[in-house]
């Protein structure tokens, strides 16, 4: 019985922990004033004003944008190096998953660092990368995305036994029949979980979007580390309570879809 | 086409990406952290990691990130364990539940701790008004390690959690049934299997920690450079990027070496499944 009190009171104090922050940002962003400190009434216009605010709605159509971009090249081209690198011989295989172990290992702030010097360096050849843009973010972003729909398509490969392939191929399947008939609803899981890391990851970035982005160029995270010193426009209090809500909402839906569909 | 050659064209895409994003950027911040403004080779920006001012950056920023590794342990453990031991069907429930904050913006999350620790903020608020006396910690070092704690804190839940997953109640019984009291149930199978986990999440909450640009940034009020905010400095503001690569290169090296240790303690072919 004690334990069971312990048990849940320590429970309820990590949840607060891990909440409080949020529950202070949706109180703000319906504070009358400016203040972060005083609470001086209650108010709807940092909601009319998000989206009046230019900065603000850029910041946000280039976060959706490069999580979105960024998450489906990702997939295309992470899911086609998972199908290479789990058919390749062992030393070949070792040296790919080395190499894309980097860039999850690795500080953040060197991969932006490193980043940034490949695209200014190589603007001085190709005149795509002139300067640093929207572009150069996508990409940062892309690459960082990679590894993670690799890796967590990569163990479902293994499930994907060559055997079915071949089975599928001796029924008298085309090879890219076979990939995409048996290979790929078997590996969808992965890639699935794949895609929805990769945006978290993307929409969660700050430190490679700082250093690879070009000049006006904003993300959510950008805009906000930009404002610290002046104190935040509350319309950044009021969009990510409306972006938090819609995400509740989602995972609420898809948790209640999957619950349903094992109870099946 | 035979499968080799197949398999080849497939991978093409990753292949370019990987050593044009991967490998060769890399390699230019070798060659910056090697030369200076006259392209000649030089050890200046390596060796300048060990000089007291840089040195002291990551000094402070290793006992910061350590200190919050330590406090993510001792906090997390407990939780995985509950979760472990609830038995509840929806084990998909603690990933959301920590999965969750992450989806707003990280940055914010920060910035709202401000509002909660400032000296007029809300904590003090109800301190005073409970007739307790106020704290003031924002622009120190206690403010840092809260912000490392509670960004980094999932990173640690997840693994740990994952890890003792994987227990099986049997072994669990088993080892009751061969007379082990709670106590040594705990000291002797749960901790040394929860191991791999337990390494898994000091490596993604330490080196997280120990780089972070934004947390001192933040929370610091500007009064603390740590490592990545003098990384963050070279290459944006005083445009030294000889320096800013030397140090960088000694971190990443540095980082690679915390990693080759850990790896012996992790499991080997472990999934990626923080979702």
């Amino acid at each position: 019985m004690i334990r069971k009190i312990l048990k849940n009171t320590y429970l309820s104090l990590i949840l607060l922990f891990t909440y409080v922050p949020i529950l202070v940002m949706v109180f703000l962003s319906f504070n009358a004033s400016k203040s972060r400190v005083n609470f001086t009434g209650f108010s709807l216009k940092w909601y009319q004003q998000m989206l009046s605010d230019r900065n603000i709605v850029s910041a946000l159509q280039n976060t959706i944008l490069i999580a979105l971009l960024s998450s489906i090249i990702a997939v295309i081209i992470g899911t086609m190096a998972a199908v290479a690198i789990s058919n390749m011989p062992k030393k070949k295989r070792t040296i790919y998953l080395g190499i894309t172990n980097i860039p999850m290992l690795n500080a953040d702030v060197a991969t932006g660092i490193s980043l940034m010097l490949c695209f200014i360096i190589l603007g001085k050849v190709i005149p795509f990368f002139s300067s640093l843009s929207f572009w150069t973010v996508l990409i940062a972003h892309i690459t960082f995305n990679i590894p993670y729909v690799i890796l967590s398509v990569l163990p479902k490969m293994k499930g994907a036994s060559r055997l079915e392939y071949q089975a599928a191929r001796d029924l008298g399947a085309t090879s890219s029949q076979a990939f995409f008939k048996v290979v790929l609803p078997e590996i969808m899981p992965g890639i699935v979980s794949g895609f929805m890391l990769a945006v978290t990851m993307s929409l969660d970035d700050f430190i490679i979007t700082h250093f690879t982005r070009g000049a006006g160029i904003n993300t959510i995270s950008t805009l906000v580390y930009a404002q610290v010193k002046r104190g935040l426009n509350p319309s950044l209090y009021a969009l990510s309570s409306v972006m938090f809500v819609i995400v509740l909402i989602i995972l609420l839906i898809t948790n209640f879809v999957s619950n349903r569909n094992e109870g099946n | 086409m035979n499968g080799k050659l197949r398999n080849r064209l497939i991978a093409t895409p990753y292949t370019i990406w990987m050593i044009g994003f991967i490998v060769i950027p890399l390699i230019f911040v070798v060659y910056y952290a090697f030369t200076n403004d006259s392209n000649a080779f030089t050890v200046e920006n390596v060796i300048s990691f060990f000089n007291p001012i840089h040195l002291k950056s990551f000094i402070q920023a290793f006992k910061l990130a350590l200190i919050s590794t330590i406090i993510c342990i001792i906090l997390a453990y407990p939780i995985a364990l509950i979760f472990r031991n609830s038995k509840t069907k929806k084990s998909s429930f603690v990933v959301y539940v920590f999965i969750l904050p992450m989806w707003m913006n990280g940055l914010l999350r920060i910035y709202a701790w401000l509002t909660l620790i400032e000296k007029r903020g809300v904590i003090n608020l109800i301190l005073t008004s409970l007739g307790l006396p106020s704290i003031n910690i924002v622009n120190t070092e206690i403010a840092i390690i809260l912000g490392m704690v509670y960004d980094f804190l999932p990173f640690m839940i997840l693994p740990l959690y994952n890890s003792l997953m994987k227990i099986k109640d049997e072994t669990l019984n088993g080892a009751r049934d061969l007379g082990a009291n709670e106590l040594q149930v705990f000291t002797k199978v749960i901790f040394p299997l929860s191991i791999p986990g337990m390494v898994s999440g000091i490596t993604m909450v330490f080196i997280p920690a120990l780089t972070t640009v934004a947390i001192s940034y933040m929370l610091g009020g500007g009064l603390f450079l740590l490592i990545g905010n003098v990384i963050e400095q070279e290459f944006l503001t005083t445009a030294n990027w000889h320096l800013g690569s030397g140090l960088s290169f000694v971190l990443i090296i540095f980082i690679f070496i915390v990693m080759g240790i850990t790896n012996n303690f992790t499991d080997k072919d472990e999934e990626v499944n923080i979702i």
